[in-house]
Parts: structure tokens; C-alpha cells; sequence
């Protein structure tokens, strides 16, 4: 690409007319629309349909339970609508006050259940329309808000839960909430609709950096700790990783950061101009400059980004159609200089560290399994409750980590022994004894709740987790480690493209099942075999992972292997 | 109209609306017809005439001139006053009843009294003006006691207008009073009673005591019925025919229907379309949606109606009934000249779960025990039968029965009729049902509802025994340019979807205001879907709901109407008629009171005026009640 072409101010790839939601947020006068007419329609437990797009960057998603949307349509009554909220919670730290003020709105309000995200955020499911303002008044009081954590805006931002390095810890959560703050959408809107805020009267508010149409898609940010990359920086849109001072006089010093660019995972079945991506790393900066570059790409991102196609606008497909040294000049240009070198970094799992482990600071983090990351009251698995009581008397933080799991954080020596019987009394720890297949598993909400599912994927990961391991018992490798992931649709809400074995939902029952990411994060699995269902699966993976128990290296992982024997070739559709 | 006017020999009307006119003659009953002839002369007597002299030779001057006066306030009121201005027959029999049963013994009184060649009129109570009682002579009153001693809906305004200070003294008048009633109710006949006090305390003269029926009305109706002819007769003799208006016009006007009237006794068969739970899983009472169909069906009734479905008992209060006496099914019972064996009987005949205290009676009698004390206890009495089901009066009091004493004991079994949820003009030769599952709330799963969980069982494709029940005070407005306002919580929204339907069909430019109310939006919204699109089509303009236990506070229809007030007192003042269907204990009177409330509030009246201007409302026949 020419530098003329560069220097064009704002030249938007495409003529096309803008996509229908481009025109919704425009005429919304700051995301406010018709959400107060729409939540006092008594006739309805919905609301209106631009509403449903506007309310995302509140936060919120309206959902309906899709198990009975045929039998409710049967019965004259409209789909059982309820509204999903989920919270901004940077780096997914929270205060045992804030657990126990979300947890009693999950039971008020909610479902009875909280889920932890794999993006470190909480969320209450089964939300009904009267109640959605108390609910968020609720949050507010334990000082928790939802704003942009859903729509196109940067959303809650990732920060790697690292329960060893205290200090390094909080000094990387500081940033994630700065981040956070400094790329909030300015308008009031949340506060009027929600809180019962002073009305505005006048025109929207000056939105400086995200501008009047806010951003053309979603937008993510992580920060990573290396060596463990739970955060999956590559698959962000803004990542940076960390780069600690090794060994200087100040070891352990937060030197600045490496940063990456353009990652993201959603696609579409059977649309190859869409696809999975891996983000560019392309150089360092100190932490102070760390708010004007993530500030910078993101306005990049708000002038050059797709507004004409929804599936064609995240800022992968920006850097993709313009290339890696086009984004590097724009950046360089609109800050005024250029980025140094990226430093060295390794990266050496994607995976949580499970149980107890004692910090830099001499206190103790206790990382828990908690599958699907849902807390709920269930037989046998009285988790809510059990984190209730942990929470009473609990003098740390909770933690939660990009991979729907628990960190009981910053408790005194003295205190373990309280908390391990809480733990131990509530079945907290059981799921810390199974294999390592099933411990490092991941899935998505998808069936009954998301309105994108097209299959099963955490109620079918259960079921599906027997199976490998069944397989893995028949071949020998019993407790192998092996990344795992299950979504009900393309989106990539639990990062399947970054599993050794995935499945992604294409429809009841049938799967499109990718191989051999590597286990740090760093590559992308590709297609196998598609639209396939269970016993041709399993019929696949068994011939695998017997060709890998015969044929593996030392130490060599089952998505290495795929490569180095041949079975994956790069011309295999990615 | 009055350029388009040919005269064709004496009839001066066009042939289109000749046409209009004929089919009109048809459809409509005597009493309609008499109503007719008043409203077009006072409409003659307000136009202009395009033919000079026309209007002077067709009706004498003393007569235009009183309908002329009469029809001068131009209200929907002027019709019914101009139609006053006829001499009234010799004998009015009044008929107020909501099951037709009423009505029935009326018109067989009517016509044994006609063929004696006197003059007389039956009328329904919603017809009839309050204020025609002063110039009445001879009066039959047929009158039913619904829920909690009410009168029925229709006769509510004489009802009341008869217990005001308003009311004339009546010294020229000789009555009397039959009285339907059910005695597993607290307050037998109580319609009936007040009835005939009030009108012996304005000074008329019983010419006959009061007869109380119960459910089994026939032979005391009919011994009435023989005595009220015999004094028809004597009337007769003694006073020479007054008035001019023949009722042989009307009986030349309005044929016999062609289609035998249905009845339970005379049912048609009707194929089950669809029978679907339509409130949400968490709804703590069913509600289902009934489709039935059978070829013609359409032509017999309209949005109001309401439908009766012949059931059986349900199998265990049979077998609970048979265990508790020890007989014999297959045993041969004839009884009042119908033969079938006990098990028919029981199955098909005879009242199973409500209790009535001339039953209780004969049980106790039976086993030789004395109730007297509890028949004395009215709170006990009334525990007992809203707790009880026949099988358990049999068990508590075991007796040496036969199989012809216990069908004798028992009383028939009550038609259990269900408003029309449709409308034939939207849904052709089907008829909707709106059945709420009694007993679907409570633990006592077999108490009462034998009717409904019939319907329950009843599936698709399967075949069922249908009549239809008229309800010609129930309609639509007949100006469909007017408003409607319809409250209707529960499955009181039946005969409101029928309204609408028809309003829709019909093109009505009218508009229609729904209050609906239930226990929570997520679950007993019922039709959600239909008033949802409904609005959106703007064939439903305004809807407000009450969901009484989706807040801390329990907020009812009558809420939503106080909270409406403005607005309503708006529609009403425009012209709107007020419906209001469903439960006549604690609804109907919250609802009443909170009309009397926006009324009073935004009329800026005092309660007197207040009731007055309802009074009216209702008088005008814009108030209009179908709740039981």
C-alpha cells in the first residue's frame, strides 16, 4: 500500500450503505434510544428492537430460555424473555463485599446463579425486565458498573490473574483499570436509564474517543503476565504483555509492555472472507505511554473499521485488508513516534495454576476449578452458598481468571486452614481432583440461554470430556494434559480456535472439530473435519490419539504432534 | 338517504335496503322488533322529508310530537325513550336470567297467554326501560340469583332502580315472581326474594306467591307457570283490552329460526380443533384454549354467546360414589320417564361435586341422622359445600341405599356453559374457548370442575356435545363507530377477543380499550400474542394490564382503572360502552366501585350524581356485565 493512500484522513473501505446498527447508535442521542419507553411497556417483558442492540453497551443482552420458545409461542405467549447483565470488572478483581452484593442480586434477581466469564467478568442470567434497574442499582451500591461491557466499545479488559507475583499483580490490575476507564464511553447515558441519574436535556454527549457512532464492532484488551498466557493475548484486539526487569538491580520491575494488535476469533460457517486471527506483535512501550497508544489504536480502529458489514469490522479485518506495516505508519503518525523493538518474552501454558501457592508477600492465593465458571446452589454443589460464606470472612480479594476459574486471593497464613474448610464443606475443591483434560476444559453458555447457539456446548462439555478421556485411558495416557474447548456457534466466546482438539456448534448435534492449536496461545488450530457428529468425532480422535501415543516425542504435546506426523498441512482450510 | 328514495307502490324504501331490511326482520325477536318501531319513527320524527306531507300522513301528529320531544337529547338514550312511546300490551313478563332457562319458561308462558288471545310481551331484563314499570298492570317477573344473592347482570338496573327512592308507587299493579336459584349457594333465590319485596313494598298487589326453584326447575317452573295462566285469565275477564300495537305484527315479523335451537338436552356434535395450555409453566392455575367446529356452527351464535359442553363425571367421583353406597352400576334406574343404568345415570345425569342442602337433607334422612344443627350453621354450611363433593356426604353419612333412591337424591347435572372466545366473522364455523381448570389451583384436585377437566381430556380430533347459550344483551356496540372499553381479567377476556374479532371484521372505526389483569405477565397474560399484534394492526387501541403479583403490592384491573381515569371518564363521556366480564364475587364490585370512583372524581359529582350518571350508563345499556 502507497503512502498517498495512507494519507487520505478517513477513507472508509467500502461505499456500501452503513449496517443497520451503525444506524440505530446514530440515532440514539448517546446510547439512550427508546430504553426508558421501552422498559415501561407493561405488555411485554421485552423491549423494543433497536433497544436490543442499544442495551448491549449497557451491558446487558436480552435473552430468552430457547427450550421453550416453541411451547410458549403454543401457549399465545410471547418467548420467555429475561436480560443477561454483565459487569466490568478489569482484570476480574473483586472485594468480598462486591461477591456478596452480587451474589444476593444473583439470588434476588437473578437466576441463582453466577457465571465467571472467560473474559473476568461476572454475569447474572434470568434478569426480567422489572427488575433490570434494581439490579444495576444493586451493582452500583458495591460499586460495580456495566457499562461497555458488552457492544461495540472496548470491553472489559483481561489482566492475567497471577497469584504468585503479588506486587507485579497489582501493579498490572492498576492498569487494566485505567484502560478500562480512560476507553469508557463519556455519555451519561448509563447513569439516566439505570441509576435514576439527572435527565440530559440537550444533544449527546462529546464522545472524543470513541466517537458519535462509537466503535464499528467489539472491542478487546488484555494484559498478560508471561510465562502464562491465560489472558490468550493473540487473540485480543489490544494486548500487551508485560516485560519484567530479570535481572537488573530492580528484578521484577514492570518495565513496560510489548504490544499486540488485531487478534480476534469469531467467523462465520461457510463465509471464508471471515476467520479466526491472530493478533501482530509489533514493538514495546513504557507504561506511561501505555494510555495514549491504547487510546490511539483504538481511534485507528473507530476511522478505518468496516461500518458496512457487521462481520467484516473488527479491527483484524481493518489490519488484514490494509496489512501490519500500514497499522505500524498510522500509529507511528498519529503518535508522533515510533514504538521501540518488542522485547524477548516466553510464554509456557495457557492454563490457571490450581490449588494453594504462596506469593512473593508471603500470603496465599487458592485457585479453584469451578467448571463452565457457573456458581450456583446445586445438589452436591452448593457453590453459591459456599462462596457466600468464604466471602464473610474472607480478608482478600477473589480473583477471577480468563479461564472461567477462582482465585481466593491475598489470604493470610494463619486464615488458610478456615478457608480450606469452607472449601472442603461445599465440594469447592472436588473438581481440582479429576484429570487435566477436564480441568483446563472450556465451554460457552450457548443452549438454552445465547441466541447465536446452533448447538450444545456446556451442557454437552460434561458428557463429551467422558468420551476423551475414555479415549485417552484405552490409549495410556490417562492423566495427559490436552486443551479442550467446546462453543455452540463460530463467535469464539471460549476461545475454541486456541484449543488443541475444539468443537463449534453448527447444529443440534454437529460439530465442526479443529486440531492442533499449540497450548500456549500462540497458534491457531484448523479445520479437521466439519459438520460432523459425536460417534464420527470420537471415531476420528481415537485414531489420533493412537497414532500419538505410539508415535510422540517426550514432553510432546497432542496438537504438536498433529503437525510434526503430517495430519494437519498448512493448506488445510484454517 | 332521501335522494335515493323510490316509491314503489305504498313501499318507499329502495330494493337494496329492502333487502336490508327483510334480513334485519329475520334475525331479530319480537322485542327487538317492538324496539325497532319506536327508534325509526323517532328517527322519522328528527329528519327532514323529502317529500312534502309525506312524514303528516304517516303518523298522526300527537304521536310525532311525543317522539319528537323524546328523541330531542340525541344521545344513544333517545332511541329506547322513543321507542317507550308505544302503548304498552296487557301482560309484561319480564325475563332475567343468564342461562336462557329463564327464558325459555317465559316465552312458553308467553305463548299459552297469547293464544288466549290477550295482549302481551315477553322482555328481557337488560331491555327493559325501569321507569315502564309505572304504567304496567299485570307483571311476571322470572328471575335468577347468580353468586352471592346478585341478580343477573341484565336485570341489575330494575333490579336496583326498584330499591331507590326514585321508584313510582305501583298500587295499579298485580304481579308475580318465579324465581331461579340453586340452593348449593348460601343465598337461595335471594334475586328473586328482593325482587318481589320491593315491588309488594311500592304497593303492587302479588297476584301469586313467589315460586323458588332450584337446578331442578322444571315441574315447580311449570305449576307456576299453570297458576300465572290461570290468573292471566281471570285478568282477562275482569279488565277489556287496552293498547294498539298488535303483537301479531310482530310474530308475522319474526319467523321461526330454521335451525332447531340447541339446548343440552338437544346438543349438536362438535369436532375438537385444538385444545392447548395457554399460560406459562409457572401459572398456578390452568387455562386452556378450546377449538371446536362443526358445519353451520357460525350462523348460531355471536361474539357474547356463550357454549355449553355435555360431560361426563369424571371416573373417580363415580367410583367414589358407587364405593360409598355399595350399588350396583349395571342396576336399571327409571326415573321421570329416562331409563339408563346407575352408571349412566351417575355418569351422565346427575350433579357429582357440588353439594345442595336439599341433598344433604335427604342423605341425612336417609341414614336416619339429624343435621338440623348444622343445616342452621351458615359458616359450617358454607365450609361444607365449597369443601365437600357428593361422595363425601354418602361416606360421612352411610345409609341403606337404592339405586332408584340415590338417582331420585341427587340432583340433574347443571350445564356448565363457557363464554365464546371468537367470533364468526373472523373464525367462520368455529367457536373458542377460553376454560380455566377448576380445582387446578388448590390441592383439591376433584372437587368441582368436572366440566372443565372434561374439556381438559378432551383431545384433538375427538368429538363433543355442544348448545348454545344467547346472550343478546352481551354485544358489541351496535354503532360500530362508538368506543368500547372491555375489562376482562382471567378468562373473562373471552368474549373480548370475540368482540374484537368481529370489530375487526367489520371494519368498526370505533375504538377498543382492553383492561386485562392475572397473576404475573410471565405466565397468565392470556393471548399475549394476540394483543400484541393485535396493537400493532391497531384493531386494539389502548390495553392496560394489572399483574397482581409481580410488585410487593397487589395491583387489580380496578387499579388500572382508577389509574386510567381520565381517559375512561373520556371514552365513557364520548359514548364508549363498558364491559366488564368474569368473577362476579370480588371483580365485578371492585370494578363497579372504581367506575363509581373515576366518575365521581372526574365528573367532579358527589356520590349521589355519581351513581345516577352510572345508573344511566347502564340504563342506556353502555353498561353491560356478563360475570359469574
Amino acid at each position: 500500500m502507497s503512502t498517498e493512500v495512507l494519507d487520505r484522513p478517513v477513507a472508509p473501505a467500502k461505499v456500501d450503505p452503513p449496517s443497520p446498527v451503525e444506524i440505530i447508535k446514530k440515532a440514539s442521542r448517546g446510547l439512550r434510544g427508546t430504553l426508558v419507553e421501552s422498559l415501561n411497556d407493561p405488555l411485554t417483558g421485552a423491549i423494543r428492537d433497536s433497544d436490543t442492540q442499544l442495551i448491549k453497551f449497557h451491558g446487558s443482552y436480552q435473552q430468552d430460555d430457547r427450550d421453550i420458545r416453541a411451547e410458549r409461542e403454543h401457549q399465545k405467549l410471547e418467548p420467555a424473555y429475561s436480560f443477561m447483565i454483565r459487569t466490568r470488572t478489569p482484570g476480574g478483581v473483586a472485594s468480598p463485599q462486591q461477591w456478596l452484593a452480587l451474589s444476593a442480586l444473583a439470588r434476588k434477581y437473578g437466576s441463582g446463579t453466577l457465571r465467571l466469564t472467560t473474559r473476568q467478568a461476572f454475569q447474572l442470567h434470568g434478569v426480567i425486565k422489572k427488575d433490570l434497574q434494581a439490579t444495576m442499582q444493586g451493582m452500583q451500591a458495591a460499586l460495580i458498573d456495566s457499562i461497555a461491557a458488552c457492544g461495540d466499545v472496548n470491553r472489559n479488559v483481561m489482566a492475567s490473574a497471577n497469584p504468585v507475583e503479588s506486587r507485579l499483580h497489582e501493579e498490572v490490575h492498576q492498569w487494566a483499570v485505567k484502560v478500562s476507564e480512560h476507553l469508557l464511553p463519556k455519555t451519561r447515558a448509563y447513569h439516566e436509564i439505570w441509576l435514576n441519574g439527572e435527565k440530559l436535556a440537550g444533544p449527546a454527549e462529546e464522545e472524543p474517543i470513541l466517537g458519535q457512532l462509537y466503535l464499528p464492532r467489539k472491542f478487546k484488551t488484555g494484559i498478560v503476565v508471561p510465562p502464562h498466557n491465560d489472558v490468550d493475548v493473540y487473540s485480543q484486539d489490544l494486548g500487551f504483555i508485560a516485560i519484567v526487569d530479570k535481572e537488573g538491580i530492580e528484578e521484577g520491575k514492570l518495565l513496560g509492555f510489548n504490544l499486540t494488535v488485531g487478534g480476534g476469533l469469531g467467523a462465520t460457517h461457510g463465509e471464508p472472507q471471515t476467520f479466526p486471527r491472530l493478533a501482530d506483535l509489533i514493538g514495546f512501550l513504557a507504561p506511561e505511554q501505555m494510555l495514549k497508544v491504547a487510546e490511539t489504536v483504538v481511534m485507528i480502529q473507530r476511522d478505518f473499521g468496516d461500518r458496512t458489514d457487521r462481520k467484516h469490522a473488527r479491527l483484524k479485518y481493518t489490519i488484514a485488508d490494509r496489512g501490519i506495516d500500514w497499522f505500524k505508519a498510522e500509529l507511528a503518525k498519529r503518535l508522533g513516534y515510533e514504538l521501540e523493538p518488542a522485547r524477548a518474552y516466553t510464554f509456557t501454558t495457557q492454563g490457571d495454576r490450581f490449588g494453594w501457592l504462596r506469593g512473593h508477600d508471603g500470603r496465599w492465593h487458592l485457585t479453584l476449578r469451578i467448571e463452565s465458571g457457573r456458581v450456583g446452589d446445586t445438589p452436591g454443589k452448593p457453590f453459591l452458598t459456599g462462596l457466600e460464606k468464604i466471602a464473610a470472612i474472607h480478608q482478600g480479594d477473589f480473583r477471577l481468571t480468563a479461564n472461567q476459574n477462582l482465585i481466593i486471593a491475598n489470604v493470610s497464613a494463619n486464615e488458610c486452614m478456615n478457608i480450606d474448610r469452607l472449601v472442603a464443606d461445599h465440594g469447592l475443591g472436588k473438581a481440582l481432583f479429576t484429570t487435566p483434560l477436564r480441568r483446563d476444559a472450556l465451554a460457552c453458555v450457548s443452549l438454552p440461554t445465547c441466541s447465536l447457539a446452533m448447538a450444545e456446548a456446556e451442557r454437552y462439555l460434561p458428557s463429551f470430556t467422558d468420551r476423551v478421556d475414555e479415549l485417552l485411558t484405552k490409549h495410556g495416557l490417562g492423566n495427559l494434559p490436552l486443551t479442550l474447548r467446546i462453543t455452540g456457534c463460530p463467535n469464539g466466546c471460549a476461545r475454541p480456535y486456541l484449543a488443541e482438539i475444539a468443537l463449534i456448534g453448527r447444529a443440534p448435534g454437529r460439530y465442526t472439530l479443529r486440531l492442533g492449536a499449540d497450548a500456549v496461545g500462540s497458534r491457531l488450530n484448523v479445520v479437521y473435519r466439519d459438520n460432523i457428529d459425536e460417534p464420527s468425532i470420537v471415531t476420528a480422535l481415537d485414531e489420533l490419539i493412537g497414532r500419538y501415543a505410539a508415535e510422540r516425542h517426550t514432553d510432546e504435546r497432542f496438537g504438536d504432534f498433529l503437525w510434526r506426523a503430517n495430519v494437519l498441512r498448512q493448506e488445510t482450510r484454517a | 338517504m332521501s335522494g335515493a328514495v323510490i316509491l314503489q307502490g305504498n313501499f318507499p324504501i329502495p330494493e337494496d335496503r329492502r333487502d336490508q331490511l327483510q334480513q334485519l326482520a329475520t334475525e331479530l325477536n319480537r322485542e327487538q322488533l317492538m324496539w325497532l318501531s319506536g327508534y325509526f319513527a323517532g328517527a322519522a320524527a328528527a329528519a327532514p322529508s323529502s317529500i312534502p306531507g309525506f312524514q303528516a300522513n304517516l303518523l298522526g301528529g300527537q304521536a310525532r310530537a311525543q317522539i319528537a320531544s323524546a328523541a330531542a337529547p340525541a344521545s344513544a338514550a333517545f332511541a329506547p325513550a322513543a321507542a317507550a312511546a308505544a302503548p304498552l300490551p296487557t301482560l309484561t313478563i319480564i325475563s332475567a336470567s343468564h342461562t336462557g332457562n329463564g327464558r325459555k319458561i317465559s316465552e312458553k308462558l308467553l305463548a299459552a297467554v297469547q293464544a288466549l288471545g290477550m295482549q302481551a310481551r315477553m322482555i328481557k331484563a337488560g331491555d327493559y326501560q325501569p321507569r315502564e314499570i309505572a304504567k304496567e298492570k299485570l307483571l311476571y317477573v322470572v328471575i335468577s340469583t347468580h353468586g352471592d344473592g346478585d341478580p343477573p347482570d341484565e336485570a341489575r338496573g330494575l333490579y336496583e332502580f326498584l330499591g331507590t327512592k326514585r321508584a313510582p308507587q305501583l298500587p295499579e299493579l298485580q304481579y308475580s315472581v318465579l324465581s331461579l336459584g340453586d340452593t348449593s349457594y348460601p343465598k337461595f333465590c335471594e334475586a328473586g326474594r328482593v325482587i318481589d319485596e320491593r315491588l309488594a313494598k311500592l304497593g303492587a298487589k302479588r297476584l301469586l306467591p313467589r315460586v323458588d326453584c332450584d337446578v331442578d326447575f322444571e315441574r315447580l317452573a311449570q305449576s307456576w307457570a299453570d297458576d300465572a295462566l290461570a290468573r292471566a285469565r281471570e285478568f282477562k275477564e275482569k279488565h277489556s283490552p287496552v293498547g294498539s300495537v298488535a303483537t301479531g305484527v310482530a310474530q308475522t315479523a319474526a319467523p321461526v329460526a330454521a335451525t332447531p335451537e340447541l339446548t343440552r338436552a338437544n346438543p349438536a356434535t362438535a369436532e375438537v380443533l385444538a385444545n392447548q395450555r395457554i399460560v406459562g409453566r409457572a401459572a398456578l392455575r390452568e387455562v386452556r384454549h378450546v377449538e371446536l367446529a362443526f358445519p353451520g356452527l357460525g350462523t348460531l351464535y355471536k361474539a357474547g354467546d356463550a357454549l355449553g359442553i355435555v360431560h361426563r363425571n369424571p371416573e373417580p367421583a363415580i367410583d367414589a360414589v358407587l364405593k360409598a353406597t355399595k350399588l350396583d352400576p349395571a342396576a336399571t334406574v327409571t326415573h321421570e320417564g329416562k331409563t339408563h343404568t346407575l352408571l349412566e345415570w351417575l355418569r351422565d345425569e346427575r350433579e357429582l361435586t357440588r353439594i345442595a342442602r336439599p341433598l344433604l337433607i335427604q342423605v341425612a334422612a336417609q341414614a336416619k341422622v339429624d343435621i338440623s344443627e348444622l343445616l342452621a350453621n351458615a359458616p359450617a354450611m358454607a365450609k361444607l359445600t365449597a369443601s365437600c363433593q357428593v361422595s363425601d356426604v354418602l361416606g360421612s353419612y352411610p345409609a341403606e341405599w337404592t339405586p332408584a333412591a340415590l338417582v331420585s337424591a341427587l340432583r340433574p347435572v347443571t350445564g356448565r356453559v363457557y363464554s365464546i372466545a371468537s367470533s364468526p366473522a373472523a373464525v367462520g364455523d368455529e367457536a373458542h374457548l377460553t376454560v380455566a381448570v377448576v380445582g387446578s389451583d388448590s390441592d383439591r384436585k376433584l372437587l368441582a370442575g368436572a366440566a372443565s377437566h372434561f374439556v381438559v381430556n378432551t383431545p384433538v380430533d375427538s368429538k363433543v356435545q355442544v348448545w348454545i347459550e344467547r346472550n343478546e344483551r352481551f354485544r358489541v356496540p351496535a354503532d360500530s363507530s362508538r368506543d368500547m372499553i372491555m375489562v376482562g381479567p382471567g378468562t373473562g377476556i373471552a368474549p373480548f377477543r370475540g368482540f374484537v374479532q368481529e370489530r375487526e371484521a367489520n371494519g368498526a372505526t370505533g375504538r377498543n380499550w382492553l383492561f386485562f389483569g392475572g397473576r404475573s405477565l410471565y405466565h397468565d397474560f392470556l393471548y399475549q400474542l394476540e394483543w400484541q399484534q393485535a396493537l400493532k394492526r391497531k384493531s386494539v387501541h389502548r390495553v392496560d394490564v394489572a399483574f397482581s403479583r409481580d410488585q410487593a403490592e397487589k395491583i387489580y384491573v380496578q387499579h388500572r382503572i382508577r389509574q386510567a381515569g381520565k381517559d375512561l371518564f373520556d371514552w365513557l363521556s364520548n359514548g364508549a360502552s363498558f364491559y366488564v366480564c368474569g368473577d362476579a364475587s370480588a371483580m365485578a364490585p371492585d370494578v363497579h366501585a372504581a367506575l363509581l370512583d373515576v366518575v365521581r372524581e372526574q365528573g367532579n359529582m358527589d356520590a349521589d350524581d355519581a351513581q345516577s350518571w352510572v345508573a344511566d350508563l347502564t340504563a342506556d345499556g353502555r353498561y353491560l356485565r356478563d360475570v359469574y
